[in-house]
Order: structure tokens, then C-alpha cells, then sequence
């Protein structure tokens, strides 16, 4: 610590503390209790409270704690006579208003004003006069509110100017008539919201699906990991008699901090959906039939070694959702790869697979930490929904540029993020590379540096933008700086030549990538080798297998799915939808029933959720993050690790497969030696594929929308009821609708009638694009994720 | 002796006899405590903890409100409910409360931790299970048991009131 520390006294404890912190800091630090409602240690001070009142030595009256700063010598006493009166007085203050409805609110049990005040209550009321009572607002599916019940402490007004950066809720009338609300009548549209639920001290703001369900003392807490973003949130699996009631967020300062995304918070509800399948399924003369599990199985085997008998290994093809655990995904690869295959991918949403040998160990932030997001200068959002893919990374990047950072953004859309944009380009995603060349023209030129042969080959001639040169400027001036490649850049069809640029900048200045990535678990499945190139920890494969594009348009004879529901998770929909019905066999590990594996797999295999099994992610960061079991599956279904190594099993591989624990699993991957490109970029960049950008033609953009990201997502009602949620739609701008003669709520059918869909007029889409959104099965059948697409006003 | 004597004079004039026989006869001529059961009662106090109801409000309206302080305070486990918004009205309700009378002590603490005065102990005392599974008395039974002696229950509180 260079900063000297000063001492001070709280209850008669000595103690060094940083100078400008407040008391209340320095008494939290030292675990001396001090009650508060405003405080809160992400938020900043707001003193309304006066629950903190603390006495110090000098002063005349007592001072609030959150917002006294410390002073050399000072003498705190907490719990002092004068101290004492003055949280008693405020507690009885608090309590004028306060119902007394503990029974019948979900808070009971577990709020903070309810603990403090058998502390700091008194037994009985000395007011007579009518309680005041606050009309209540619907909030949403999520939030369920009685604002009777607030104190304003406004934690959540806070949360919302400071932290999600959506103002939603704010404070109204003053005095004893201040209430908090949304003003206009208006659902929550954060995708961070239900954090306020956490924040609100009392039962004003409580959770909506959790509502009456269970009390606080009924609940049994399990620590885990979120299963949909790159981060890796931590959280709290809260279950009750073996039924998953609420998740929670666990404080995590280098991932989540006290934080949590509603969709990790509320994914949980899809465990609970009737669409769970519960007993293995064997299609029996076109009718499924309910089997026992070593049943299944040996269908499993016989079936993939009745295509083996007869065809080439390579003939088999197995496709794994990025949500898996790694346990999961190290076995499934060890299978096919004991079974001859090396066609096995995760990389579901993406078209530009020409880098793969070059591509490094993991996508991660290389070596940067989330915390030092925070610390970023110069941050540059390319193809990224930011807030919506990793909601929480968002929260961080505001955090930047509250401490001077400057944000820029290239997007094929105009996202609407939750912080202030230092520039944006919106353009056609065609021309997104270029404009990525332009911007590393422009730095070259500044820093007088030459480019390499292949670049000044393929780009050259653009005349940069004005903000590209305000970027290029910023990007030499500072010198923490960082290029966050979103969804769109990696699932861009010239994704290689993003990347490759990207790498070739981040030679020219100092400049972090982070890649990212979709799903929970990307980088996890780099380092299990669920990939047709690469083996577990990166070994190199001589004769690499079929990427999932190639995999799914060579019409293989058949397919493992493992989490994946066909129409909705993969970007190359409806050439899977064609070859599973052409498939011999298609063998899905599921949890939930999809109607296209209904229709089209031979067995399906149930297999548990995240709070359902043990198991281990590798989040963005590069940090392994393993997880026990919350509950027990219901039904015959059984947690994925288990069902694949008795698969494992029949088929006869015992010796190789004799794990007891997930553990296991996951100790033989961690014990193997990373192998090839560790670093963060190969040594000669070049580019993989040929660059032409289509012109005058219009470009489907694809994006995986908030709530339609995985399977688990699209079964919690509750998020596919809020304002985010978005519904198949045809989004394009007013000037790219009227080229086509469509006007909005009409129906347009695109690539002669592939999908019919209504169409949305939507002014952030660029012009002759058309924002076609995945996830749905309305949007299924089109088999263009990026690029070109015929559209036409739908034929009555 | 004359102790002998004594001895002589009480056995031959069979006083010990006559004595039993004047207790006999004292009894046999004094008020009867035995009851005629089960036509007849012994009185019992209105704090008497007998078989649990839940009780409605006047007009109708079940008085439970799910808050799980029964089943929270419960010794003996013997309380389960489940409980969510009701479909109607959104209010907060049981879907379901059961009560294992094989596990209940009859403390009464349910009916102390009630905020609502809803699960209460009443008088009754006589009743039995003839099946296995008898025993769980369910949200329906015990309101039902409430609406009959709902009388008696009212009485019995009113009694208590003071004292409490």
C-alpha cells in the first residue's frame, strides 16, 4: 500500500483505514456491525436513510456513518447511549409508515428491516394516525412490487443512474408523500432489472415467478455457475424439497461482483417446464415408446454401429451446444474420436471457419481480466450487442467510461446500449471488415508504420469517416485499450478476416482482444477439443474432420445432437433440418421436447440441466469454474457426464471410461498439456479467405435475441413474457420497406416463401438489410444466416 | 394384656368391618362423579388443545395467508404447506395444507405463531383413523372441522382473549 493508511478508533477498536473512506467502510472491514437501508457498497452514498446513525467523539450530534469520511484520530462509537437513541428514533421513524404485513410478504424471513428492527425496534407504536399507503405499479413479469412497503432508500433509483444505466424508476412528490415508481406506466426493459430485488431492503420490490412460493428458512443454498453468458456468473441455487424455487447472485468481485443478468436469474423457471422430457424415448416403427435406459443405449450403440458397419466413420457427425459442461464435451469427443470421427463441433452460430488452425488454445479476453474492462481507456464494441450477449460485461464498460473512457461502436445495427456512445458506425455487415481496415489504414498512418503485403493487397482506396479518424486518433492517444468482438463479428461470414485484422491492430498499438464468445462455455469447448481440428487441450488432429457447416450440407448418415434443438440453435437451420430427415439415425441427447427432433431423431436420450449436474465451465476469462448438482433430476433423467459414459460403456470402451465423478473427468483434461498456439496470436497473420464484399444486393443479419439463446432460456415463461423479448420478426428500416413496397404488420416472405413473417419497421437497422432474428422456429427454415435474400411481399 | 383384649373385643365385634362398610355406605349415598360416556362429558377448559382446525372469516373467507409460521414453528414437522398466488385474486394462499396428526404433539404452538388466528386447537378431542392415511388432515378437513365448531372456537377465543 503506498497511500498512507490513518488510524482511527471504532468502538474502541483501533484500526487503519484508507483516507477518504467512510466510517461505515472502515467498520464493515473490520466486521463491526453498523445498521443501514441506503448503503450499499456498489452504490453510491446517498445518507437518506439515517439508519447508520453512528456517535463520534467531538461532535455534537450523531453522523451517519456512510457518508462520514474517516478523520485521523477520529473516535466511533457504534453502539454508544447517544448511538443508540438515535437508530432506535430513526427505526421508529422508518416504522411510522412501514405495514406491518410481514405475514403475507415474501421478504419475511429474510429482510433487512425486519432484522433490525427486533435490534433496534420498539415493542409498540406510539402513533395512532393512519399508516399512508402508495398505489402499486406492474412492473413486469419479473418484479413483483408493493410500494406501501418502501422506505425510499433509493437503492433502486440508484441501481438504475449508476449501475444499468436505464433510469426506470425514479423518486416522485417529496416529503411524506415521496414515492418511487416508473412515472409512466411502463414494464422494467433492463436486462439487468431484477437486481433491484436483491437491493430493495424490504418487501417492496420482491420476485415475481418466486412470489408466495416458499420462505426464506425453507430454502437450501447451493453455490453454482450461470449457464447462458461467458461470464460465468456465480450464483445461489436456492431449492426446496428437490425443486430448484430461485437463483440468486453470489458475490463474485471478479466476475459478477454483487450482480446478476435476468436471464441467469430467472433461466431456472425452464427446469420447471412441461415440455421436460422425463424417460429415454426409442422410435419404434415411426412410434416413440417410453424405454428403460439400458435399453436406450444399446439402441444407441446398435444403431451408430449399424451405420459404421456400412459406411465410413467419417459418415458420423455429433454437434454439442456451448452450454454443455466440459465434462460433457470431453467425453462426447472421446466417444467419437474412439469411434473413428473427427466431426465434432460447438460452434453452432458460426459461417467463417477458414482460421480454424491458426485460431489460439481458447477464445478469452486474452490476459485481460474483467475487473480491468473497468480500467479501459479506449474501448471499441465491434459487432457486439453488448448488453444483451453479456449483459454484465455491458455493466462493466459503463463502469469505464464513468471513469473518462471513451466507447466506440461498429455495428450492422444501432444497438440500443446503456451508456453513452463515444462514435458509432452502423453499416451494412458486408462492409464491416472494410471499415475495421480503414480504422487500422488510418492508425497505420498515424503512427507511421508500415502494413503488411496481404493487407495492402485486399484493402485499400476507402477514404476513411470522420469518426473512424476521431477513433484511429483516440485509439494512439491512449494506451489502455480494448476491441471487443461481439457475436456478429464472430459469426460474420468473413469472421476469419475480422479476426485476422483485429490481430494485425492490436500489432500497430497497444490493444486487448476479447472475444465474446457465445454461450457459457465457448472456451471450454476449445480446451475439450469438441472440435473437427483439434483434440482435447489443443492437440492437432493430421486429418481434421468436417466443420458443422460442412457436416450439416454433406448430408452425413448420422448425427449425435447433445442440447441442441435443430431449427432453433444453429445458424445453418434448415440445411440440419434437410439432413436430419435424411439421416439414418439421429440420436439426440435433450431436456426438453422440440417438435423437429420429434419429428426427425431415432432416440432421444433426456439429459439434466445445469442445477440438475455437476459439472465445470471455463468462462471468458480463462478461469475454470466447477459446480455441483443443486437438485435431482426428476424422472429417468439423468445428468449428461453419466448418460455418456455408460454410452461409453455399451459401446464397449471400458477401459478408457471408468469415471466415477465429474470430477474425474474434468481432473484427466486439466492434467493435459495445452498444446499448439497459446498465444495470444500466431506469428504471421494472413488472410484465410478471399474478401469481396457483395454490393446492391439485400443482406440477411442474424442475432440469437436476449431470451431465444439456448434452450433452457426459451422455456422460463416469465423471461419470454418481459418487453425484451423479442417475437420472429422482419426488421428493416423505412427506406429498404419501401424499395420492397412493404409496409409495416404485413406479411413478406423471403427466399420465395423459405419463412413468411410479419415485417417491422425498425429505424436502427442500416439501410437494404434486413434483421432477421434466430431462435425461433418461424425463422427455421431460411438458410441464409448472413449474406443475400430475396424478399417479397407474401402472396395471399 | 390388655392389648390382647383390644384384639379380641375388634375382631369379634368386627368394627374394621363396619367401617369399610360406613365408606361404602358414605359413598354409596353421596353425589356420583362417574360419567355416563359417551353421552356425558367431563368439562374441559377453553385452553384445551384437541384436534386442529383452520377457521374462515365471517364472510366466507379462508383467514390462512400462507405465511408458514406454523409449519415454521411446528416441533414435530408434523405442518406442510405449499403455497402460491391464488388464480383469482393474486392473493397470497395455500394450495395445500396438511397437517400429520401422527406426528402432532398438540402443542398449540401453531395457534400461538398464528397472525391471523386461522390454525386453531380445538375442544374436540374424539375422533379416530380407521385407515392408513387418515391421519393427514388436509386443507379441506380441517376447514370443514373449522366451520363446524366455528361456535365453539369463537367462544373458546373470546374466553382466552384477556389472557392472551
Amino acid at each position: 500500500m503506498t497511500n498512507a493508511t490513518i488510524e482511527i478508533e471504532i468502538d474502541g477498536k483501533k484500526l487503519d483505514v484508507e483516507p477518504g473512506s467512510m466510517v461505515i467502510e472502515a467498520a464493515d472491514e473490520a466486521g463491526i456491525p453498523i445498521p443501514r437501508f441506503c448503503y450499499h457498497k456498489k452504490l453510491s452514498v446517498a445518507a437518506n436513510c439515517r439508519m447508520c446513525l453512528v456517535e463520534v467523539e467531538k461532535v455534537g450530534k450523531p453522523l451517519p456513518a456512510c457518508a462520514t469520511p474517516v478523520t485521523a484520530g477520529m473516535k466511533v462509537f457504534t453502539q454508544s447511549e447517544k448511538a443508540r437513541i438515535a437508530q432506535r428514533s430513526v427505526m421508529e421513524f422508518l416504522l411510522i409508515n412501514h405495514p406491518l404485513d410481514c405475514p403475507i410478504c415474501d421478504q419475511g424471513g429474510e429482510c433487512e428491516l425486519q432484522d433490525l428492527s427486533m435490534g433496534y425496534g420498539q415493542d409498540i407504536t406510539r402513533f395512532s394516525e393512519g399508516k399512508r399507503s402508495v398505489a402499486n405499479e406492474d412492473m413486469g413479469p419479473l418484479v413483483a412490487t408493493e410500494m406501501t412497503r418502501c422506505i425510499q432508500c433509493t437503492r433502486c433509483v440508484r441501481f438504475g443512474e449508476e449501475i444499468s444505466g436505464v433510469r426506470e424508476l425514479g423518486t416522485l412528490g417529496r416529503g411524506e408523500h415521496l414515492w418511487i415508481g416508473t412515472y409512466i406506466k411502463q414494464s422494467l426493459t433492463s436486462e439487468i432489472s431484477a437486481n433491484i430485488i436483491d437491493l430493495c431492503p424490504v418487501g417492496a420490490l420482491t420476485s415475481k415467478p418466486f412470489q408466495f412460493t416458499a420462505r426464506a428458512w425453507e430454502l437450501t443454498q447451493h453455490p453454482s455457475i450461470a449457464p447462458h453468458d461467458c461470464l460465468g456468473s456465480n450464483l445461489f441455487i436456492h431449492s426446496r424439497k428437490q425443486e430448484v424455487m430461485r437463483v440468486v447472485p453470489r458475490e463474485n468481485e471478479k466476475i459478477n461482483e454483487t450482480w446478476l443478468s435476468d436471464r441467469d436469474r430467472f433461466s431456472y423457471l425452464g427446469i420447471h417446464s412441461h415440455k421436460r422430457l422425463t424417460k429415454p424415448l426409442v422410435k419404434i416403427s415411426g412410434e416413440w415408446q417410453e424405454v428403460e435406459w439400458d435399453i436406450a443405449l444399446r439402441t444407441v450403440v446398435a444403431k451408430i454401429s449399424g451405420v459404421l458397419d456400412l459406411y465410413e466413420p467419417s459418415q458420423l457427425a455429433a454437434l454439442i451446444s456451448p452450454n454443455s459442461t466440459i465434462e460433457e464435451m470431453y467425453l462426447l469427443q472421446k466417444i467419437l474420436r474412439k469411434l473413428g470421427s473427427n466431426n465434432i463441433d460447438h460452434r453452432l452460430h458460426q459461417s467463417d471457419f477458414s482460421d480454424q488452425d491458426d485460431q489460439v488454445l481458447m477464445p478469452t479476453l486474452t490476459g485481460m481480466t474483467l475487473e480491468e474492462m473497468e480500467e479501459q481507456e479506449t474501448i471499441l464494441i465491434f459487432g457486439s450487442h453488448l448488453n444483451h450477449e453479456q449483459p454484465l460485461a455491458a455493466v462493466r464498460v459503463r463502469k469505464a467510461i464513468q471513469q473518462g473512457a471513451q466507447v466506440f461502436s461498429i455495428n450492422a445495427m444501432d444497438y440500443d446500449f446503456a451508456f453513452d456512445l463515444a462514435g458509432k458506425i452502423i453499416e451494412n455487415p458486408t462492409s464491416l471488415p472494410t471499415t475495421l481496415a480503414s480504422l487500422i489504414q488510418e492508425v497505420a498512418n498515424i503512427t507511421a508504420q508500415s502494413l503488411p503485403e496481404f493487407f495492402t493487397a485486399s484493402f485499400s482506396g476507402k477514404n476513411p469517416s470522420e469518426t473512424i479518424k476521431r477513433l484511429a486518433k483516440r485509439l494512439v492517444d491512449t494506451k489502455r485499450n480494448s476491441l471487443l468482438l461481439g457475436e456478429l463479428a464472430q459469426n460474420h461470414p468473413n469472421a476469419s478476416t475480422i479476426r485476422t485484422l483485429s490481430q494485425l491492430l492490436s500489432t500497430l498499438i497497444p490493444l486487448k482482444l476479447a472475444f465474446l464468445t457465445f454461450g457459457a462455455n465457448s472456451a471450454g469447448a476449445w480446451m475439450a477439443g469438441v472440435l473437427p481440428h483439434r483434440q482435447a487441450a489443443g492437440q492437432t488432429i493430421s486429418t481434421p474432420g468436417l466443420t458443422i457447416h460442412d457436416a450439416l450440407e454433406k448430408k452425413l448418415k448420422a448425427y449425435i445432437l447433445f442440447g441442441i434443438e435443430p431449427g432453433k440453435d444453429l445458424a445453418f437451420s434448415s440445411q440440419a433440418l434437410a439432413a436430419f430427415s435424411e439421416a439414418e439415425t439421429l440420436i439426440a441427447f435433450t431436456s426438453f421436447s422440440d417438435r423437429v427432433l420429434m419429428e426427425r431423431a431415432h432416440v432421444i436420450l433426456p439429459i439434466s440441466v445445469f442445477a440438475e449436474t455437476s459439472g465445470t465451465f471455463i468462462n471468458v476469462a480463462g478461469t475454470w469454474q466447477t459446480f455441483r448438482g443443486a437438485v435431482t433430476p426428476r424422472g429417468e433423467i439423468r445428468p449428461g457426464w453419466k448418460v455418456l459414459r455408460a454410452l461409453a460403456n455399451f459401446f464397449g470402451f471400458d477401459e478408457d471410461f471408468r469415471y466415477t465423478s465429474s470430477e474425474m473427468i474434468r481432473d484427466e483434461l486439466q492434467q493435459l498439456t495445452p498444446a499448439s498456439p497459446s498465444s495470444s496470436h500466431p506469428q504471421t497473420l494472413s488472410l484465410h479467405a478471399n474478401f469481396s464484399p457483395a454490393a446492391g444486393m439485400v443482406s440477411r443479419i442474424i442475432a440469437w435475441p436476449l431470451y431465444q439463446t439456448d434452450s433452457l432460456v426459451r422455456h422460463a415463461e416469465a423471461l419470454q413474457a418481459t418487453p425484451l423479448h423479442e417475437s420472429p420478426r422482419l426488421h428493416l428500416n423505412q427506406k429498404t420497406a419501401d424499395k420492397f413496397a412493404l409496409s409495416a404488420g404485413e406479411m413478406a416472405q423471403v427466399n420465395r416463401k423459405e419463412i413468411i413473417l410479419p415485417v417491422h419497421i425498425d429505424a436502427s437497422i442500416p439501410d437494404d438489410c434486413v434483421y432477421i432474428p434466430a431462435g425461433f422456429e418461424e425463422t427455421a427454415g431460411l438458410s441464409v444466416p448472413f449474406g443475400e435474400i430475396l424478399l417479397e411481399k407474401a402472396s395471399a | 394384656m390388655i392389648s390382647k383384649l383390644k384384639y379380641y373385643l375388634k375382631t369379634i365385634l368386627l368394627v374394621e368391618l363396619f367401617q369399610g362398610l360406613w365408606l361404602t355406605g358414605k359413598y354409596f349415598f353421596s353425589k356420583k362423579v362417574t360419567l355416563q360416556f359417551p353421552e356425558e362429558n367431563t368439562p374441559t377448559s377453553p385452553r384445551f388443545r384437541g384436534l386442529l382446525a383452520l377457521r374462515r372469516y365471517p364472510n366466507g373467507e379462508e383467514r390462512c395467508i400462507a405465511c408458514k409460521l406454523c409449519e415454521a414453528v411446528c416441533p414435530a414437522l408434523a405442518i406442510t404447506i405449499e403455497a402460491e398466488p391464488r388464480k383469482s385474486d393474486g392473493q397470497r394462499r395455500t394450495t395445500s395444507y396438511e397437517i400429520d396428526l401422527f406426528k402432532c404433539i398438540y402443542c398449540g404452538f401453531c395457534e400461538e405463531s398464528c397472525p391471523v388466528d386461522s390454525i386453531v386447537v380445538t375442544k374436540n378431542m374424539h375422533y379416530h383413523f380407521e385407515e392408513r392415511g387418515q391421519q393427514i388432515m388436509t386443507k379441506e378437513k380441517l376447514l370443514a372441522i373449522g366451520d363446524k365448531y366455528e361456535a365453539q372456537i369463537a367462544a373458546d377465543k373470546t374466553l382466552d382473549e384477556p389472557y392472551r
